[in-house]
């Protein structure tokens, strides 16, 4: 049984008490301790210049040639808050509430609260850092609605949130990088994690630039790597992202939690062309005015302006009367497939309807812009068809991972000294992340919880005291390498990106939007195949002591092939529905999804145990002291 | 997938290191779908090279939404190719006609060098906003949100100088490299907005200093960094800039 070291008390009382019992480091000291972060979105930058802050020495450590290149900057819509400012109801408890019931009541209540209570500071802290958030008139900050919510609570700039809370972040970090407490290093990539004495000390890295390995060792090492959702290879992430340094963690001891909780984000541009790189989002925002339909005839073929308002199907909103077009997004989601799978897509294909042109009529073009700054212009660019005259198509796609590696309520994983925050962690959405969440809990954890619960750890544990000629650094170091020389040894026909794309394939089809038992073993024999295609057939060109794209994505992809087992493997072992986790023989009777809470109410924290190995399943109880299990309605 | 397609000529800028001598390498793009952007062709020619055993032509993109500002290279001389407010990874393949010779190089300015190919290093924009591109303010300080009331025109023209993605292109296309653009919309920003205000006077002098060293020239006002931003940053923000350094001059007691 898992211990995710939740404190004693009342909920709302926990992370206040916490604080209190928690060892501090006192100023003097904090110099003495060095810090590694990996990652520089949202939730790395924060986290290492809030550290550097505090007086720690940090290094920093990103795969892009500037810390404001991670993918945190692609974010679009908002940032969710329970400032109450527009005086709608909006409070702690209930931003508390519709988190975990969001998350369709697997995530764990007290880290979900303590989400709540800090949201508010983050919004005080970006602003006060120059974030341009939209304003109203007054002069006051502007709230709008997202999915899953009945009050409006969600800040934004524009539809580029996500940038400009990371180019904030990134001022921060740099102005520590100025002040000299905080080291940047640019185009590493993490290849392995140094554990030593049962205490992570340290990663090792490969220079993207010249090729060469580097060790650096530390007192803790922060992990802020982001999701993994390029596991099927079509996603709405940027193609640097990828699970590496996550999955290296995994391999060194590290648990890795409910990884089939992968998020299908309903609102995406549908795919286009076999060599299509990747999927664009349109913001979830667009549902605050946009309606989503289909045609009520199957494959009806005429264009969206000559179906009668009485031949349209606006499918969420008679379905979910009370949420209506902003329900959940595993909701939503599912609800699209459904119709497209039941011939009722547009042109009888994989696409819906989000039509913009009613509030377009309305309230003129010039006040959705503002509204929506340059989503229409995006929409245009990609598909060569303007929004503001014809409804713009959507279809899912893949666009965020709530599974990641397991942490306890302090952001410390199973080995101790290894800290994971953002996305990469598992903690705060349970099943199903609700929009606008992901920017609130990188910045939750960045900014306002990992740098005091770091501080316990350090005061308590000490220095960690472990020099070069460690045996756990040098096999570390040998390994990457013999790792690296294998890869470059793949003399093969197939190149990385067509292995990539079949994993892709075998994910979407058995592990996507609706999953079974049946599906879930085809996919468990077809990708340890893959595997071994990848390690016989793939072709990597090149040199290692160069810039080598090749090498650095042929890595990635053998990692994902790896997940990509966990995750089915994960999904096989889920034998109920909840959130994102669809599985077919699993739903209530007008086809929503159906929990198992006797048998299913903990996280999935599993063990690494070899290649191809059957992992150890660790179990985490979940409670539910505050709210109370229900079947989720948003009807 | 059906649907029209184009064949084009690339003449592509190869170099394999910052030291290495650079040279043009000519390849056929054929049987292009007009809906793939320029890189997802040019990942396109990267697989066939691949294939033959070859190093595919390196070049830097992340977000391919024309957000992360990693992507860039000129396109026939132009930064981010010939469509304007238009990232590389924006610019689709239907903007082309068969037959066309696309000439693709790096983004050209000393101060940033190449590392291979298409990949330059940009660095420099890093310690340009060291320099003082932001607000010094910790973790923990701030006072309630709605305390720092902004008028929403200022917060719009702040914001619109903060959407700036850093890629380059304003150095790149600029007669003298001047990185004036950048810099400027991190100053005008900040400046704008009362968050910024305690800072003005040491930020815009640092951050002119910064550019200066690392190589950047100076701006004569030829306004081609505004024509290749691909996020429209006007050159009204470099006025702001000028004029925040002249006040930084002023009450400069040091």
């Amino acid at each position: 049984m898992l211990d995710g070291k939740v404190p004693e008390g009342p909920l709302s009382e926990k992370w206040i008490r916490h604080k209190f019992e928690m060892k501090l480091v006192s100023p003097a000291n904090k110099p003495t301790f060095n810090l590694i972060v990996v990652g520089t979105g949202l939730a790395g930058a924060s986290a290492a210049a809030s550290l550097s802050e505090l007086g720690y020495r940090v290094k920093v450590f990103c795969l892009g040639d500037s810390p404001r290149r991670a993918h945190s900057i692609g974010a679009q819509g908002g940032i969710n808050s329970a400032k109450n400012y527009p005086n709608d109801g909006d409070s702690v408890l209930r931003l508390f509430y519709d988190t975990v019931k969001g998350g369709d009541f697997r995530a764990r209540e007290a880290n979900v609260h303590r989400l709540a209570e800090v949201s508010g500071n983050i919004i005080d802290q970006c602003v006060a850092q120059g974030v341009p958030f939209t304003r109203e008139y007054g002069g006051h900050l502007d709230n709008r609605s997202f999915g899953g919510a009945q009050v409006s609570r969600t800040f934004y700039a524009n539809a580029q949130t996500g940038q400009q809370l990371l180019l904030g972040a990134y001022g921060a970090l740099m102005k520590e990088i100025k002040v000299g407490n905080v080291q940047m290093h640019t185009r590493r990539e993490m290849l392995d994690l140094i554990v030593a004495d049962q205490r992570a000390v340290g990663i090792v890295c490969r220079n993207l630039v010249t090729g060469a390995l580097e060790t650096h060792l530390a007192d803790a090492v922060i992990l802020a790597t982001g999701g993994y959702g390029n596991a099927y290879y079509l996603s709405t992430n940027s193609v640097l992202s990828n699970a590496t340094a996550a999955w290296r963690a995994h391999k060194r001891g590290a648990f890795f939690a409910n990884p089939c909780f992968t998020q299908i984000h309903p609102t995406c541009i549908p795919i286009h062309g076999d060599s299509q790189s990747k999927l664009t989002l349109m913001s979830e925002s667009l549902r605050n005015d946009g309606r989503i339909w289909v045609p009520r005839k199957k494959g009806d073929t005429r264009l969206p302006h000559e179906i009668p308002e009485s031949e349209r199907n606006y499918y969420l909103e008679e379905r979910y009367p009370s949420f209506g077009n902003l329900v959940p997004r595993d909701v939503a989601s599912r609800a699209a497939k459904r119709v497209c799978d039941e011939g009722f897509g547009v042109n009888g294909g994989d696409a819906v309807y989000l039509d913009l042109l009613g509030p377009i009529a309305r309230d003129g073009i010039a006040a959705l812009e503002d509204k929506y700054d340059n989503l229409f212009e995006m929409y245009q660019r990609i598909t060569d068809e303007d929004p503001r005259q014809t409804p713009m198509r959507i279809y899912p796609a893949v666009h965020y991972t709530m599974g990641g590696l397991w942490v306890d309520y302090n952001l410390m994983s199973n080995l101790p000294g290894l800290y994971v925050i953002g996305e990469a962690n598992f903690s705060d959405h349970g099943a199903n992340r609700l929009g606008a969440s992901a920017l609130m809990q990188g910045l939750a954890d960045g900014y306002f919880i990992l740098p005091y619960t770091i501080g316990d750890f350090l005061a308590r544990q000490g220095r960690a005291k472990v020099s070069d000629d460690h045996p756990a650094v040098t096999d570390a170091q040998r390994e990457t390498r013999e790792r690296l020389d294998k890869l470059m040894s793949l003399r093969g026909k197939k190149t990385v990106s067509e292995l990539h794309r079949e994993l892709g394939q075998v994910l979407w089809d058995h592990c996507g939007m609706s999953r079974d038992a049946k599906g879930l073993q085809t996919a468990l024999e077809k990708i340890p195949a893959i595997r071994e295609d990848f390690w016989k057939n793939a072709n990597v060109v090149g040199r290692p002591d160069t810039f080598n794209q090749v090498l650095e994505r042929a890595g990635r992809v053998a990692d994902f092939i790896e997940l990509a087992e966990l995750m089915c493997i994960d999904a096989s072992n889920r034998n109920e529905s909840c959130g994102s986790h669809f599985r077919v023989e699993y739903q209530t009777p007008d086809n929503e999804a159906q929990r198992d809470d006797e048998q299913y109410a903990y996280v999935a924290a599993w063990e690494y145990k070899g290649v191809g190995v059957q992992p150890a399943l660790h179990k985490e109880p979940l409670a539910f002291e505050r709210v109370g299990l229900a079947q989720r309605s948003y009807k | 997938m059906a649907g029209p397609t184009i064949s084009v000529t690339l003449k592509v800028w190869r170099q394999d290191g910052p030291e290495a001598k650079g040279y043009f390498e000519t390849h056929e793009a054929k049987d292009i779908s007009t809906s793939m952007s320029v890189l997802e062709m040019l990942d396109v020619v990267n697989l066939r090279l691949q294939k033959e055993g070859k190093e595919p032509i390196a070049f830097e993109s992340n977000c391919r939404e024309g957000i992360c500002g990693s992507c860039g290279a000129a396109v026939n001389g132009q930064p981010h190719g010939p469509k304007r407010a238009t990232t590389l990874c924006q610019l689709y393949m239907r903007h082309f006609n068969e037959g066309d010779l696309l000439v693709i190089e790096p983004f050209r300015a000393s101060a940033f060098p190449v590392i291979k190919d298409l990949v330059v290093d940009r660095s420099a924009f890093d310690r340009i906003i060291q320099a003082g591109g932001y607000v010094t303010v910790k973790t923990g300080q701030a006072s309630d949100a709605n305390a720092i009331l902004v008028p929403k025109d200022v917060s719009d023209r702040a914001f619109r100088s903060a959407a700036c993605i850093g890629c380059g292109a304003c150095a790149a296309s600029c007669p003298n490299a001047s990185a004036s653009l950048f810099a400027a919309a991190k100053v005008a920003q900040l400046a704008l907005l009362p968050q910024g205000s305690v800072e003005r006077t040491s930020r815009a002098r640092e951050m002119v200093k910064q550019m200066d060293a690392e190589g950047f020239g100076s701006c004569s006002k030829h306004y081609e960094c505004q024509e290749a931003c691909p996020k429209e940053i006007k050159v009204e923000n470099i006025a702001v800039m000028n004029r925040e350094y002249l006040r930084s001059l002023l009450l400069d007691r040091d």
